[in-house]
């Protein structure tokens, strides 16, 4: 017996199936394409072949940006940001995860209550004390007063995903550790950590693509443009070449590309962490 | 007992080579707290603090206390009303048409027909991109002076002679659309995990029983759904309360704050008009939306899918 659960879901079966998903395709696809063949136009294209390909493929907007120190400028910026904070948040996540899910202690499910609620905070209310707390430690147009917040707000995600992960890993494997004279650092160093790499890929993931993204807090935190990220960049560089869009689509197109290689490669870990992270309690 | 330990005069602890002392677990912990408690939680109770002052942050630490002025201000702004009005509009929009489409969506993919893999891969992009990007894109579609909007639908045989997103009542239906699209795959994909939890025993034995496809959905799907489907509407709302990147490069807010967001009028009071107190008002007043919301619902509607942590796995870095 198939799986088949619905009533609709057996007549749709073959035509309906793939009207409904080749619709679904090219309201997803549309303003991607849009964006992709666009910047292969020049502006008069734009205005009178809106929808067509390009005729003739008009390179310049993408080797434009391509040879643009801005935007690759703002690409390193986003990179090295996304990196820090995902080494920081995973590394001090996983200390965190791993004596709340290996050791009783007093305190630790108040702790862990703490962290919890802190999935419940939306970024955007602390953004403004943030910013004052910021300004008083120094850290203002400077990439850690970016990296650290970034990482404190991505620790209860993280910690209630490799929590979870840590307290599978049986008890024997640790006390044969213990017996071999282990120390818990060492354990935890050259025993867990290794074992829980792919909690530790699905967590980085779902960290590298929450700061590639992020928006408010450096716009509030980075004055200076050569501190500036890729979501920043392409704001600002869409206000001054207002006039030229095609020019615009191709820088669009091209901060949008990383992610989307990303995407291609990792996305089994960015799913698992998005569904374990809305699931797991 | 184990062996008594030999340091520091405690022989009632054990302290095995693998067993560690107090030292030893802060250690372990004071990292993360530290973080936690200097970015996440001291900006949570600033704000609480400096929303009873009138303070421009500049000069020093606030000192004109005005007691409960902030948030009586903040119920008769009419910006801030607004704000509340169009989550409402938003929130309704996503329970009545973002998630069923997400829902209709994943019981279709989770059926077996070749490409649907290619269809799941494809359907997730958009969640994948950056909010602001995202904007930016959409501001050049929506363009006024015949965009790519306009041309798609003249296309087919529309002319559409609406500003998109400068005319007060249509640019709201504009926002909603453009967050349909960049969410409902994240949803889709939610759904879809939930629904592969499902043993096919059950329908095996429905089936056996003589149970229609009809019977099947409402006594199993839905039913065993139903964690998946109270956390995706939580998830919805929380991420509407706090919206910010989208609309803000989309539109400002505007025309007129006909496209407001709360977060956008903090971010207004706070960064440009340097209203630091009325605007740590309003973050608090969204923080308490949010909390008691949360709290509310995990009480009486999560109550029975989990005991303790939700995601805000919507937007932003911890975003979100």
């Amino acid at each position: 017996m198939p799986a088949v659960n619905t009533k609709r879901g057996n007549l749709l079966r073959n035509t309906g199936f793939y009207i409904a998903a080749f619709l679904t395709t090219a309201f997803v696809a549309t303003p991607i394409l849009f964006a992709l063949l666009g910047g292969f136009k020049d502006n008069q294209q734009l205005r009178e072949n809106a929808l067509g390909l390009p005729n003739p493929w008009n390179t310049e907007n993408y080797t434009d940006t391509l040879s643009s120190d801005v935007f690759w400028q703002q690409a390193v910026n986003s990179a090295l940001i996304a990196l820090a904070t995902t080494f920081i948040v995973v590394a001090a996540a996983a200390m965190v995860a791993f004596v709340f899910a290996r050791y009783a202690f007093r305190g630790r499910e108040v702790l862990f209550m703490l962290f919890a609620t802190g999935l419940m905070f939306p970024f955007a209310v602390a953004v403004l004390p943030l910013f004052i707390i910021l300004r008083t430690m120094g850290l203002l147009d400077n990439p850690l007063g970016v990296i650290l917040p970034q990482a404190a707000f991505g620790l209860p995600l993280t910690i209630v995903i490799l929590r979870s992960f840590f307290r599978a890993i049986p008890g024997e494997v640790e006390e044969a550790a213990i017996i071999d004279g282990a120390s818990p650092w060492r354990f935890f160093l050259t025993i867990l950590l290794p074992m829980a790499r792919p909690a530790l890929a699905t967590v980085s993931v779902l960290a590298l693509v929450g700061s590639w993204n992020n928006y408010l807090l450096p716009l509030v935190v980075l004055n200076d443009s050569n501190l500036w990220t890729l979501p920043l960049g392409v704001d600002q560089f869409s206000g001054q070449y207002a006039s030229d869009t095609a020019k615009v689509l191709a820088f669009v197109m091209m901060a949008m590309l990383p992610a989307l290689l990303f995407y291609g490669f990792a996305e089994r870990h960015l799913i698992n962490g998005l569904t374990a992270g809305s699931t797991k309690g | 007992m184990g062996r008594p330990a030999d340091r520091g005069g405690k022989p009632s602890r054990r302290r095995s080579a693998g067993r560690p002392g107090a030292g030893t677990i802060a250690a372990f912990l004071a990292p993360g707290l530290v973080l936690f408690l200097l970015f996440v939680l001291a900006p949570i109770l600033f704000a609480a603090y400096v929303g009873f002052f009138r303070w421009n942050g500049l000069g020093g630490p606030p000192t004109d206390f005005i007691g409960f002025e902030n948030f009586t201000n903040l119920l008769q702004d009419k910006v801030f009303l607004g704000d509340l009005w169009r989550v409402g509009l938003l929130i309704a929009g996503s329970l009545v048409i973002q998630l069923p489409l997400a829902f209709g969506l994943a019981m279709l993919l989770h059926q077996r027909f070749p490409g649907r893999t290619v269809f799941r891969l494809l359907f997730f992009v958009p969640y994948v991109l950056a909010e602001a990007v995202t904007g930016v894109l959409f501001r050049l579609i929506f363009s006024e002076r015949r965009g790519f909007a306009d041309s798609l639908l003249a296309a087919v045989g529309i002319e559409a002679n609406v500003g998109w997103l400068s005319d007060r009542t249509v640019v709201l239906i504009v926002v909603f659309g453009i967050l349909t699209w960049k969410f409902f795959g994240f949803y889709m994909i939610l759904y879809l995990a939930g629904r592969q939890n499902i043993p096919d025993e059950l329908y095996e034995a429905a089936a056996i029983d003589g149970a229609s496809d009809g019977q099947m959905f409402r006594r199993i799907t839905l039913p065993l759904m139903g964690p998946t489907l109270r956390i995706t509407v939580f998830l919805s709302i929380i991420g509407a309360v706090q919206l910010f990147d989208l609309v803000f490069v989309l539109t400002g807010g505007g025309p007129f704050h006909a496209s407001e967001t709360m977060a956008i009028t903090m971010y207004e009071q706070g960064f440009q008009r340097n209203q630091i107190g009325y605007a740590s008002a309003l973050s608090i007043a969204m923080f308490a939306i949010s909390f008691v919301f949360a709290l509310f619902y995990q009480r009486f509607v999560l109550k029975r899918d989990l005991q303790g942590g939700l995601t805000g796995g919507g937007s932003n870095g911890g975003d979100r």
